[in-house]
């Protein structure tokens, strides 16, 4: 505009340049609201259409059958598997609910005395408040909580769930424990055994002496180019072996001596990683302050580490609590191995028991594990928050 | 004087001297083990008496006896040995292990990318799948495969039937399989020939890049090569291979390919079960790469696949290869599950029937252990080598 003069007329020279306005250009299509997102996120291309298609049927594939299943053509009352088969009248059969609902205290205690199941629920409780306690942040007194998670509550639930003749609990033997609380007592056991020794391990593997980094090196090298199945085995099949027959561990004992075993290899890594995050600084601030090695593990590096490593503690666990299934190879009732037992009893044997159990069993380790994976990101979400002042 | 003492180290019991203090703790730790061990082999010893169970390898030589339902090599129940189920196993196991490795990792590379697509249906599809999936037990999710989808097939009787006699039923796949004839060897060669070519053409083709800046068309001629110089050989040399048809019976189903329902199981759930933690790490390794390379890419003139080929994937490879080398791992750990659906791999021959039979605990544990271990170092030694080749080189 600067070099047309008033008149309209061009300055001589510049005729490149436009005199007029060009003419404006038809508005845009939609590009907010639900016209606008859908032509951003679904058909902004040939090709993305034809993934939007793709995917659309992928939807109609997978989700009517499985809202069928689970519950349009789902049977929801029974007394045993005459209500599940397929009839004239209904020749599609969904799920087979009461097959659930008459199996769940045993998918829960398994074979644990109906009259001592009280113990159970104790159990269960006391496990809930150790965890609420540790993972709420902001929850007071948290070592407290510590000591009664790893301490206070492996006791009392040995004496409880074992039961103790002179207090006037019945034993009850570890063979007739199972279901949830089996799933529960192997992953909880892992979990308590493994930070402590994983610790350790991890302190071993970072030592400058010699031997006890060689010794940390090679356990957890060992147990993590190893199955777990084979750490079953070992602790299965050769522990007996190595102790005196009259030590003998009973079934539940291995299992959780194998679990401890794995967990504690994995978490020494987790922590590992945790202890290489820490600046060099700390330890020699901590040292120049006069402080030894364990004073300055306990009141400078741990807490540190410990801190930036519950995201990955938490995804460990995730991982054991999904392992704890293969203890079914050493001959002990777990969840799973309730439901696979329950899945073949005459009782309830009908075409949709099989996938009505496993999908309840995938429910109730999704929510658990989904649950856990959920707070690991936020934690992980507020620490990286925390980060930046 | 008084400067000389205070300069001086100050003179402190040995107890609290850190290389006596280290010295003594290596000792205890060393003798703790020690004494560990020793009582543990005593313990060994004797309850082995107590139970009349010599040890030693020398079961690995006696006739076996009992049959396993897939073996690539040549076994039988009379004449094999514990040694040759050992074969077998090792030999099902890296079967299991290789298919579903590679199948894990398309399924996880097109997973991975789905996830960061611009499409909304697409993105929020591959990341419930890789939710529900690692968040439910593999060991159920191969239940479920095997149990409830493929214990659920149609019987012998009323196989499904696809094209080109491919029979599907509860007892497994059957599919046409190749039978060869003498003169295949040189169909085999020429692969291998072909293989050798397009290796050393891409070379060649690498070093006329760098060297003149003109580009060759390396992937056309590759496969020209690796394909095309078999099947010149396979007419060449008269066809030496046939098909030979499954039959279907009354009672079972004749010649063919036979694939065992546990196989599938397995090897359909490993594929997605891995599949998603490789999706995740996929994710990662291309979120690694920053944006502005991209766009830099683009401002130089690259078309979309092009900057995908020679800017994000190189570098994001480089995060990738070591997680994806653990996944592969763990998948081949994860394979000792067969022993939950029947497949015959190594543990459930070896630490399963074998064990049963002879009772030498010790040992079996031992050695497959052994195997597992080597696997494992083997391939972290290789994938190590090969992160450090395409590593960044800094100053």
């Amino acid at each position: 505009m600067a070099v047309a003069t008033q008149d309209g007329m061009n300055v001589p020279g510049t005729s490149y340049v436009r005199a007029t306005p060009v003419e404006a250009k038809p508005a845009p299509g939609a590009t907010t609201g639900v016209v606008g997102w859908v032509r951003a996120n679904l058909l902004s291309s040939p090709s993305n259409i034809v993934l939007t298609i793709i995917s659309i049927l992928l939807v109609i594939w997978i989700v009517p059958p499985l809202i069928e299943f689970m519950l349009t053509h789902a049977v929801w009352n029974g007394a045993d598997r005459e209500a599940c088969l397929p009839t004239a009248e209904r020749p599609e059969v969904g799920a087979c609910w009461p097959f659930v609902k008459d199996r769940f205290a045993y998918f829960i205690y398994g074979s644990y005395p109906i009259p001592e199941r009280w113990r159970v629920d104790v159990f269960f409780a006391m496990l809930a408040v150790g965890i609420f306690w540790l993972l709420w942040l902001e929850a007071p007194r948290r070592d407290l909580g510590a000591l009664y998670f790893f301490v206070v509550v492996p006791v009392f639930s040995y004496v409880l769930l074992n039961g103790m003749d002179t207090i006037g609990l019945r034993r009850v033997d570890t063979s007739l424990w199972g279901g949830v609380l089996v799933t529960m007592v192997v992953s909880w056991v892992g979990i308590v055994c493994s930070l402590p020794v994983g610790i350790l391990l991890a302190l071993g593997r970072r030592s400058t002496m010699p031997a006890v980094k060689l010794f940390s090196v090679i356990f957890i090298e060992f147990v993590r180019g190893v199955p777990l199945i084979t750490v079953l085995f070992m602790a299965s099949v050769m522990l007996p072996l190595f102790v005196p027959d009259a030590y003998s561990p009973d079934k539940l004992l291995r299992a959780l001596i194998g679990i401890a075993m794995f967990a504690s290899a994995y978490m020494a890594e987790v922590v590992r990683a945790g202890l290489q995050a820490i600046p060099k600084g700390q330890y020699e601030g901590a040292m120049a302050v006069g402080l030894g090695y364990w004073q300055m593990m306990y009141l400078i590096v741990l807490p540190q580490a410990l801190k930036i490593t519950i995201p990955n503690i938490v995804n460990t666990y995730i991982g054991l609590f999904k392992d704890t299934t293969l203890v079914v190879i050493v001959g002990i009732f777990d969840f799973l191995r309730t439901v696979e037992v329950s899945r073949i009893d005459p009782k309830w044997a009908a075409p949709t028991t099989s996938a009505t159990g496993y999908a309840f069993a995938a429910m109730f380790y999704f929510i658990c594990c989904y649950g856990m994976s959920r707070y690991a990101k936020s934690v992980e979400a507020r620490l990286a928050k925390s980060d930046h002042r | 004087m008084s400067i000389a003492q205070e300069s001086g180290p100050p003179k402190v019991s040995p107890i609290y001297d850190p290389k006596v203090r280290s010295i003594a703790y290596q000792v205890i730790l060393c003798a703790v083990i020690v004494f560990l061990a020793y009582s543990a082999v005593r313990n060994a010893a004797d309850n082995l008496a107590r139970a009349k169970i010599a040890s030693g390898f020398g079961f690995w030589n006696q006739t076996a006896g009992f049959d396993i339902s897939q073996t690539l090599i040549e076994y039988t129940a009379q004449a094999g040995t514990y040694g040759r189920a050992f074969w077998v196993g090792l030999l099902n196991t890296l079967l299991v292990a290789a298919i579903g490795i590679v199948l894990a990792t398309v399924v996880g590379f097109l997973v991975g990318i789905a996830r960061l697509s611009k499409n909304f249906l697409l993105s929020k599809l591959s990341a419930g799948y890789v939710e529900l999936i690692r968040n439910v037990p593999l060991l159920l999710q191969l239940l479920f495969w095997y149990n409830a989808v493929l214990k659920a097939l149609p019987d012998l009787r009323d196989s499904w039937t696809l094209p080109g006699s491919i029979f599907l039923n509860n007892r497994g796949f059957f599919a046409p399989s190749p039978v060869f004839q003498p003169g295949m060897e040189f169909v085999g060669g020429a692969f291998v020939v072909g293989v050798i070519g397009a290796v050393g053409y891409r070379n060649w083709a690498r070093k006329k890049q760098e060297r003149t800046g003109a580009q060759s068309p390396v992937a056309l001629v590759a496969l020209g090569l690796i394909i095309g110089l078999p099947v010149i050989a396979f007419f060449l040399a008269g066809m030496p291979a046939t098909l030979e048809f499954p039959e279907k019976g009354r009672f079972n189903i004749r010649g063919g390919m036979e694939i065992l329902p546990e196989l599938v199981a397995l090897v359909i759930g490993l594929t997605f079960y891995t599949g998603a933690f490789i999706a995740e790490v996929v994710r990662a390794g291309i979120m690694a790469v920053s944006r502005g390379q991209t766009e830099a890419a683009g401002a130089l003139g690259l078309r979309t696949g092009q900057t995908l080929k020679l800017v994000v994937i190189p570098q994001a490879m480089r995060v990738i290869i070591p997680p994806l080398t653990s996944q592969y791992l763990n998948l081949t750990k994860n394979s000792t599950l067969a022993v939950f659906v029947g497949y015959p791999d190594l543990v459930q021959i070896f630490t399963g029937t074998v064990l049963n039979q002879t009772g030498q605990a010790v040992e079996v544990v031992m050695i497959t252990m052994a195997v597992y271990l080597t696997i494992s170092l083997v391939t972290s030694t290789v994938m190590n080598w090969y992160n450090s080749r395409i590593a960044l080189v800094e100053r």
